[in-house]
Formats: structure tokens, sequence, C-alpha cells
């Protein structure tokens, strides 16, 4: 098994599951019947591009292992997501913020990604590429209207984004992983894609009358399986059943 | 939230397709409508182009006019082209 395609495709597998198992929480909860429905489409794109990605893990990984091994069956030291995914959904500017982090992120992590020399992950990255266009253009919609609305929209989506500050870094930062896929091709330059992300952030940002903190502390660990204690509390939710009732099917 | 005014959508299903009314949601403005409404009405499948229009520049007319409205063409049935021969060549008549 080549280790390093492995971790790889967990890393952004795990990105997603995470972040769309969090945004699942908001079913039944949203704002408005609109933007719940808006929410759980994008968690559902998101739990989407995880499964294709688990399942070409769970290929690479052999020994007849499945998807649902991968999701239901790892414990949380296993888990390759990055910190930023597992934060809380606070309230719906909190929401906001760290899907318009992730999602700068992932829009351009896939249009990079089609060009891997892996046939497998430049078909999944063509896929989802789509899809995080528009999570891309609603989150950050979204920072616009929140950042340069009322003054309590302001003042929330603000006080977000000094909380969140601190974990937007990690996803650009390279680890092993990342250093190998760059090398051999079948990965993306994360160079490249921060300093398109970080413009996007900043211009959206500046258009939405907010202000980044300046501390560049950054906190990390996630993509080598220290995560923040959130992420027990998401697989007890999201692993139960197959804990509890192991091999169950419905 | 709950000021936000309400807009009707229409989606056009596939092109060449008149858009049809396919029902009404709230949003801030026209962006968000539209956003809303790729949210709320296209998520299968159902869309190619969407229309929104603010439901309050929409005319109606009256239901209590229903009778001389539309009753008076009821025994008009001239008015409908059902009386030539269509070649054989017509199709899709």
């Amino acid at each position: 098994m080549n280790n390093h395609l492995f971790n790889y495709t967990l890393q952004q597998a795990d990105n997603c599951l995470i972040l769309g198992q969090r945004l699942g929480e908001w079913c039944g909860h949203g704002p408005i019947l609109e933007q719940d429905i808006a929410m759980t489409n994008i968690a559902l794109d998101l739990i989407g591009q995880s499964r294709m990605l688990y399942q070409y893990a769970a290929e690479v990984q052999g020994d007849g292992k499945t998807e649902d091994d991968l999701a239901y069956l790892r414990d949380a030291w296993d888990f390759k997501n990055v910190l930023l995914v597992e934060q809380p959904n606070g309230d719906f500017a909190k929401t906001i913020l760290r899907q318009f982090l992730f999602d700068s992120f992932n829009c351009y992590f896939y249009e990079a990604l089609k060009d891997s020399n892996d046939e497998k992950l430049a078909a999944i990255a063509a896929k989802s590429h789509k899809e995080t266009l528009y999570h891309l253009k609603w989150s950050a919609d979204w920072v616009l209207r929140l950042g340069d609305g009322t003054e309590e929209s302001h003042e929330r989506i603000q006080s977000a984004l000094n909380e969140l500050w601190p974990y937007s870094a990690e996803i650009i930062i390279a680890s092993d992983a990342d250093h190998d896929a760059k090398t051999n091709g079948y990965g993306v330059n994360l160079e490249e894609i921060q300093s398109r992300r970080d413009s996007k952030i900043e211009e959206v940002l500046e258009e939405a009358t907010l202000t980044a903190p300046e501390d560049t502390f950054s906190h990390s660990g996630g993509k080598s399986g220290t995560h923040t204690e959130h992420l027990g509390y998401i697989l007890a939710d999201l692993q139960f059943l197959q804990r509890a009732y192991p091999g169950n099917e419905w | 939230m709950n000021n936000w005014p309400l807009w009707e959508i229409f989606i056009r299903s596939k092109a060449g397709l008149n858009h049809k009314h396919v029902g009404s949601l709230h949003a801030a403005d026209a962006e968000m409508a539209v956003q809303n409404a790729r949210d709320v009405y296209t998520r299968r499948n159902e869309g190619v182009s969407i229309w929104v229009v603010e439901s309050k520049y929409i005319t109606a007319s009256d239901p209590d006019d229903a009778d001389p409205l539309y009753e008076p063409a009821k025994d008009k049935v001239y008015r409908h082209p059902t009386f030539y021969n269509l070649p054989d060549e017509v199709k899709h008549m």
C-alpha cells in the first residue's frame, strides 16, 4: 500500500465527512427554511465527496476494507481532518465563517487536483469542484451580508472571525502526505493554493468590513491525528450505530 | 428575517421550454432569492434556469370576476383551431 497516497486521500475525506456532519446538525434548526435546506444540501455534497474519497482510500488500502470501515470504525486519533472543521457550529455567523474559511480552500484545492496524475483523484476533483464553486459563492455571500449588515450581525461574525482565525492556516501547512503528493504529482501545490485562498479571503473580508486578527498563531495537529475535544463527541454521534450494532445494515 | 419579502419562483426545466411557476419563498433581495430557489427548487435536477419576481409585483385577476372573465370563452369552440384538416406532413401540432 502507498501510505502517503492513502493518508493524502484520507485527509481530504475526513475534512469533508466531519464538516458535513457538523453542517448536518443544522438540519431542522436553520434560521429560515431556505437556509436550512442550503446547509443540508452542502452537507450532503460534502458527505458525497467524502464517500468517493473513502472508497478510493479503501481501494488503496486493500485487504478488503470498505468506505464504512474508514468512516465508522476508526478512532479520533486516526482521523486526519483539520481542527477547523470539527469546531462547534456556534451561531449562524460562526457556521458561515467556518464554512467560508473551508470553502476558500476546498474550491481551489479541487480545481488544482483536477490536474492530478492519479486518474481517480482527478475525476473526484472534477466532480467536486463544481459543487464547491457554489459552496464558496454561498458562504462568501453570507459573510458579506452579515459583515456589512446590521450592527449585531457584524459583531457576531467579527467575533466568529476572531475565534476561528487561529484555525484557518492549518489546512495549508503541508503534512508528510502533502509533500509526497506534490513531489509525485498526484496532489496539489499548497503554496499556490494559499496565495489564491489568501487573496480571496482578504477580498471578501474587506468588502464585508471585517478585520482579520493580526496574530498569526496557528493551531495544528489535525492532519497527524491530534484533535480538539470536539472530535470525540462528533464521532460518538456519527459512529454510534456501527459501534452498538457492529455490521448492522438497513 | 420574518420581514423578508416573498418571491415567486419560475423554473425552466430544460432549454427550449417555458419558465413555469413552481412556488414561492422568502429572501432579503433578488440575488438571495435566486440562490434560495436553487437550493429549494432545483435540488432534484428540476431546472436549468431560474426567474424570481417579488410577489408584490404580481397583479392577479380577482377570483370573484371569474364568471365575466372566463365563462364567455366556454361556448366559443370556433376559436380553437380544430376545424382545419392538417396535412400529415405537419407534425407536432
